[in-house]
């Protein structure tokens, strides 16, 4: 492969509280390829959203970038920047879409101006210029009939249309890399796969890598290439698209895996994880996952495993796969997707 | 699953409701909406959001008044009912609500959420009564003694919403409507609470009306779907009939739009669109029966074209 054009080392974030320091991120390591979309799932308080938000500097006062943590991109290390720093990424090299467009517009503002207003300060157009490039740009996102709502406010605007418009603001200055934090969570089916599309096809025309944030495994499937399943701050598992839903080797992505009906689901069969997420107030010792894992080693409770490499593209943390642990028979829902994994993926001899 | 000889625990026959009648934001929530619900069956309702499904709900509990129309809860119009039949038939329907942390009052404890309920059916006068019920009820939903003397915030959002479970569960109802009571949670959590109400069905003959957006979801828990789009019921049958064999335009549209996990069929899915104009262009439409149970609306030529294509 390439280089990567993000890299982010050894990353921690912890919180300050009145009831004690939140470790919310232990050490996150992924890379970002140009053109590619990276699916980082997990459900809230994973630290999926955290790892997004210290990209661009937008994490809460109370705040703090662990010393060793590395965000690099090009040859500037994000990790280190100060406020007055961050005007140079952010817009014009990582862009975000949140999902809630109602409260990322600003209500007092046309929705031409907020699209126009990145071209301006960071692309340097004139009014002219960013006025036509801005209807260029609603059209592309699929706004019908642009003309007539230049002057629109967002509040005249439908969820779904109100989300093309927040993906034109986040396109407007042509960054690199584009984070759309559950773009889609707030959208009915029928829109979040307008909106999917859109995206698609606008990281397609632009070579833009995309880190997509979701807790939804069917909106993964669709969008990503690769995926990070994150658990209580650290990454367990990453891998392709078609390893991790084909040939997962974590017990939590087993677990989210099976949690998840398909509109082919019997009933009766729908596995749940038993218990919830541990508090990051008090980080566990051993694999934050070991008190709800079925498969759970001794060991897991004590120590921290490393990540074992499946593939080149595929590594977990578990020990599961140590070659001194016991084989286990993953969930009746993995074995399926196992089975399809040895038929379809692995090459004869 | 469905018992073939079920009664009939809800009739909805012809419900009309408009919002802001007379006014310029006029709606027409519900236009001319019918369906049956069977004693111990669950009934999915799915559409998108200003569809209608909310409304149903809670025309059906009463609150608020319909334009025309019956709803019928073991016989007795939910309608016409005065205070006193009203309270007793709320102890026989109750719901379950999508925010749990938002639907309990987090002055009270645990015990008295529940207790509130119990009061009402007359558990009060006896306290060692009243807690025994308590903690039987947190027994039924997962959760255990400790947890009664404490208050809302300490709870995660899956055991807030067991409380609200429990809370419905109290007075003892027949008949339960759920209100996307999972899209607030986690999605590890999600199949630990649908596989209680599941397992809270089969113990005690409840009735479920179950409204979600999650359509995979809706298609595990129910017996019998209704879609639902702009406040009318285009197709209804059995969870089988209506996703592996959907006929209306709108459902096969909202079927093929949802993602599932798995990116060999993800990346070979094709999204239907829809057009709804022809809706708009006056004709008659009628719920027509196509197979046993499985009905699709339609004009006479529509519902045949619809046959054809599915062959």
């Amino acid at each position: 492969m390439s280089q990567p054009i993000l890299t982010v080392k050894n990353l921690a974030v912890s919180f300050e509280t009145y009831a004690g320091t939140i470790k919310a991120i232990r050490g996150v390591d992924f890379e970002l390829f140009s053109g590619e979309t990276l699916a980082i799932v997990g459900e809230s308080g994973s630290g999926k959203s955290v790892t997004t938000r210290t990209l661009l500097g937008l994490n809460a006062k109370n705040a703090t970038v662990e010393e060793g943590s590395q965000i690099l991109l090009g040859d500037d290390n994000l990790a280190s920047y100060q406020e007055k720093n961050w005007d140079q990424v952010r817009g014009s090299k990582i862009a975000m879409v949140f999902q809630d467009p109602m409260t990322s517009l600003d209500p007092t503002m046309t929705i031409k101006n907020q699209i126009a207003e990145p071209m301006i300060k960071h692309l340097g157009y004139k009014e002219k210029e960013a006025a036509d490039a801005t209807l260029e740009l609603m059209k592309e996102v699929g706004i019908p009939n642009a003309e007539k709502h230049l002057n629109d406010y967002p509040h005249q605007w439908s969820g779904g249309m109100r989300q093309r418009a927040v993906i034109a603001i986040a396109l407007a200055a042509e960054p690199d890399i584009l984070i759309a934090d559950e773009p889609t969570t707030a959208l009915d089916v029928t829109i979040q796969a307008q909106i999917l599309n859109v995206l698609k096809a606008q990281q397609k025309k632009r070579n833009m890598s995309v880190i997509f944030i979701t807790h939804d495994l069917g909106v993964v499937a669709d969008v990503a290439d690769r995926v990070a399943v994150m658990y209580a701050g650290k990454i367990v598992e990453k891998g392709t698209v078609n390893e991790i839903f084909y040939n997962p080797k974590h017990p939590y992505t087993w677990g989210l895996l099976s949690s998840m009906p398909t509109t082919s689901t019997a009933i009766g069969s729908l596995h749940a994880i038993p218990g919830t997420p541990p508090d990051l107030l008090y980080p566990p010792k051993g694999d934050a996952f070991a008190n709800r894992n079925a498969y759970a080693l001794q060991i897991d409770h004590e120590k921290q495993p490393p990540f074992f490499k499946v593939s080149a593209t595929h590594e977990a943390a578990t020990w599961l796969l140590d070659e001194r642990a016991p084989k286990v028979t993953p969930p009746a829902e993995i074995v399926k997707r196992q089975s399809y994994w040895q038929e379809h993926f692995v090459k004869e001899g | 699953m469905q018992n073939p000889d079920a009664r009939k625990q809800i009739e909805i026959k012809n419900l009309n409701l408009t919002f802001n009648k007379g006014k310029k934001n006029e709606n027409k929530a519900l236009d001319n909406v019918s369906f049956d619900i069977y004693e111990g069956e669950t009934f999915g309702l799915v559409g998108e959001s200003g569809s209608g499904k909310t409304t149903i709900g809670r025309s059906i509990l009463k609150l608020y008044v319909t334009d025309s129309g019956e709803i019928d809860f073991e016989g007795q119009d939910v309608q016409t009912m005065k205070k006193k039949e009203l309270a007793a038939f709320r102890h026989k329907a109750q719901m379950i609500f999508q925010d749990p942390q938002a639907s309990l009052n987090g002055r009270l404890t645990v015990e008295n959420i529940l207790g509130e309920g119990l009061d009402q059916a007359g558990y009060s006068k006896d306290k060692k009564k009243r807690r025994q019920k308590v903690l039987d009820l947190l027994h039924m939903v997962g959760l255990n003694e400790d947890h009664a003397s404490r208050y809302p915030h300490e709870f995660s959002g899956g055991q807030k919403q067991r409380i609200g479970i429990a809370r419905a569960l109290a007075v003892k109802p027949k008949f339960i409507i759920a209100d996307e009571p999972i899209s607030a949670l986690d999605v590890s959590v999600q199949a630990q609470v649908v596989n209680l109400l599941a397992k809270l069905q089969k113990d005690h003959g409840l009735t479920y009306l179950f409204i979600a957006h999650d359509l995979a979801m809706v298609k595990y828990l129910s017996d019998r779907i209704g879609v639902l789009h702009w406040g009318k019921l285009v197709e209804l049958g059995t969870a089988d009939q209506v996703y592996n064999h959907p006929l209306h335009p709108y459902t096969k549209s909202l079927l093929s739009a949802v993602p599932e996990p798995d990116p060999v069929k993800e990346k070979a899915r094709r999204v239907q669109s829809y057009d709804p104009s022809f809706e708009k262009d006056g004709q008659e439409r009628h719920m027509v029966e196509v197979e046993k149970g499985h009905f699709v609306l339609g004009t006479e030529a529509e519902v045949d074209r619809y046959k054809d294509e599915q062959r």
